[in-house]
């Protein structure tokens, strides 16, 4: 079994009383594609917030070997981690191209950063809007605008919070698309998404959260004909994308 | 008053107008980056002056100790924020940037103070020992507060600002200096007399706008400040970490103020607590602008200086009233402009 890149062990995030993510394990083998499913409040994002340091956390998370615990969001970010929130974080009154340059700045100096033109081969609509302000995309654009940002970045482990969140379905499916070959170049992706469904065609392996904890885990084939994956997530999803799921799989077991 | 004076105290206004222009701008780009109201900009004003006129004088300028202070105590801050990732590397650059670098400032003055090198030395001498302060103060004051309100920020401000006062009163005793003119020339225009030193205070305060927009529109580092005031977080996670950007931005800010400091020297009398009352010019066109449009911020210096002139002129026991006051309509017309807003962050 090869090493894996990211281990996070029995992690767990209080806001104030309340622990949002509580003794969660998870790891990302090198050139992976994992999947962390869970309804709204499940504490996916919480999850992904601690592994980047935005949020506190206790527990330990390693990154090849190196202990992250007590490294600031930069740091993380200069070992090669990097995280698209799920509100993306663009700066909005900067043009997309400052956005894309900026997104390189952690090689500021060696020149070792993304390429740009290879970002507007990726994404052709950000090239016919290179010179307008991030702020006045689309919901699409301004998710193609992160993702190229971030990769612009060269991170060796891309999390993304929920990317295809209030996007239309052609949009979710270029998206999924271009995570999938992302993996296959070698990045290693933790993908946290509601839509169970888009994620598991892509993913390699899964979690499922419920109530800040991993109720159920295994590779996506599994996960996609487990019958409380399928009534929970996938049955429900399929009839209506917007509805909370009816049950927690927790209490289902 | 007729139109002759009336174009004296425009010019005089214009030219008070681009020093509070260059306290404006650095206000405006250290509230924007660190969301820090810099009370103590009019002391590196001070210290500018000061240190200029002790250099003029043939002698050590107090801000020399006090830059070497500031050093060691923002190496112990570095080391203390840094601990728990402390590596002989880390050392090494706080040691070259905290104590090496004022180190080096220190003597280079030492050897250099007592020969009268000139004007232009002394002027670039005095930058190099005020701007390095800039990044000291937020290492030691600031930086252990980046996640505390506007408001905690401001009281610090105050703080650093009183604490800053002092000693200059400590180094550089209570009388005030004025250094000669940076060119004794005039030239008549009309019916005026325009001073080399007045056209210099007004290229240079254009040559800083100037410098700073290229900084902020042609460099990676200008507009990694500009992302972290838009977007803090979004900053963060490229790998633009706030204590560099803070770190800058009030470097940035302590050069301003040194330069306007070298300017305004010539004009006036100088003491250790004159920056204060530039200082809060600078932040009443700040304010007008809302902390956070530079070209409206340097409209409104202008506006702040000739509203000066003109007080002085026509009401001079209440000039400071008059020009203090002008910012009660504006906050008004802001507030009444725009939405409520409810709790920062």
């Amino acid at each position: 079994m090869t090493r894996p890149m990211l281990e996070a062990e029995s992690v767990s995030v209080a806001y104030g009383k309340v622990e949002a993510v509580r003794g969660i394990s998870l790891t990302v083998e090198p050139g992976r594609l994992v999947t962390v499913l869970g309804a709204n409040g499940a504490g996916k994002t919480t999850l992904l917030n601690a592994l980047m340091g935005v949020l506190p956390a206790r527990g330990a998370i390693r990154f090849e070997g190196r202990d992250l615990t007590r490294l600031p969001v930069e740091a993380r970010v200069a070992q090669g981690l990097s995280l698209i929130p799920e509100r993306r974080e663009l700066f909005s009154t900067m043009t997309v191209e400052d956005n894309l340059k900026l997104g390189a700045f952690r090689f500021r100096g060696t020149g070792g950063g993304g390429d740009i033109g290879e970002m507007y081969r990726l994404f052709p609509r950000l090239a016919e809007r290179r010179r307008q302000h991030a702020g006045t995309l689309s919901g699409g654009e301004r998710q193609m605008l992160a993702m190229a940002r971030a990769l612009m970045g060269r991170p060796r482990l891309l999390m993304l919070d929920e990317p295809s969140l209030g996007l239309a379905p052609l949009i979710v499916a270029e998206v999924m698309r271009t995570v999938a070959r992302l993996r296959d170049e070698g990045v290693a992706i933790l993908l946290v998404e509601q839509n169970a469904r888009a994620a598991l065609q892509i993913a390699d392996h899964g979690y499922v959260l419920d109530g800040g904890t991993v109720v159920l885990e295994g590779d996506s084939r599994t996960l996609q004909t487990d019958a409380r994956v399928v009534e929970t997530y996938l049955g429900v999803l399929a009839a209506d994308d917007a509805a909370a799921p009816p049950n927690r799989v927790a209490s289902g077991r | 008053m007729d139109a002759t004076i009336l174009l004296l105290l425009l010019q005089d206004g214009v030219v008070n107008g681009a020093i509070y222009a260059l306290i404006a701008l650095s206000l405006v780009l250290v509230f924007t980056v660190t969301r820090v109201i810099l009370i103590p900009q009019g002391e590196f004003v001070a210290y500018g002056a000061l240190t200029l006129a002790s250099l003029e004088a043939g002698t050590l300028p107090g801000t020399v100790p006090l830059l070497l202070g500031l050093g060691a105590c923002a190496f112990l801050a570095d080391c203390a924020e840094a601990r728990h990732n402390l590596d002989g590397r880390a050392l090494l650059r706080f040691g070259l940037r905290d104590l090496a670098l004022p180190g080096v400032v220190a003597v280079i003055a030492w050897l250099l103070a007592p020969t009268k090198p000139g004007l232009p030395v002394e002027i670039l001498l005095t930058l190099v020992i005020v701007t390095p302060m800039g990044g000291f103060l937020h290492a030691v004051a600031f930086r252990p507060l980046a996640h505390a309100s506007v408001l905690v920020l401001l009281i610090a401000s105050v703080g650093v600002h009183l604490a800053l006062t002092g000693l200059g009163l400590v180094f550089f005793g209570a009388e005030g200096s004025r250094t000669p003119p940076l060119s004794e020339a005039s030239f008549p225009a009309g019916p005026l007399l325009v001073s080399g030193q007045s056209l210099w205070m007004i290229g240079l305060t254009l040559a800083i706008i100037v410098a700073l927009w290229l900084f902020f529109s042609r460099t990676l580092l200008g507009k990694a400040l500009i992302a972290t005031a838009v977007n803090r977080l979004g900053a963060r996670l490229m790998g633009i970490a706030p204590s560099l950007a803070g770190r800058l931005s009030f470097s940035v800010a302590a050069f301003i103020g040194a330069l306007s400091g070298v300017l305004i020297a010539p004009l006036t009398t100088v003491y250790y607590d004159t920056g204060f009352l530039i200082g809060l010019k600078g932040f009443v066109a700040a304010i007008i602008g809302g902390l956070a449009s530079y070209p409206a911020a340097a409209a409104a210096a202008l506006l702040v200086g000739i509203i000066e002139s003109v007080a002085s002129f026509e009401a001079s026991a209440f000039k400071e009233v008059i020009v203090f006051m002008a910012i009660i309509p504006v906050l008004l017309w802001r507030s009444l402009r725009s939405a409520p807003v409810e709790d920062e962050e």
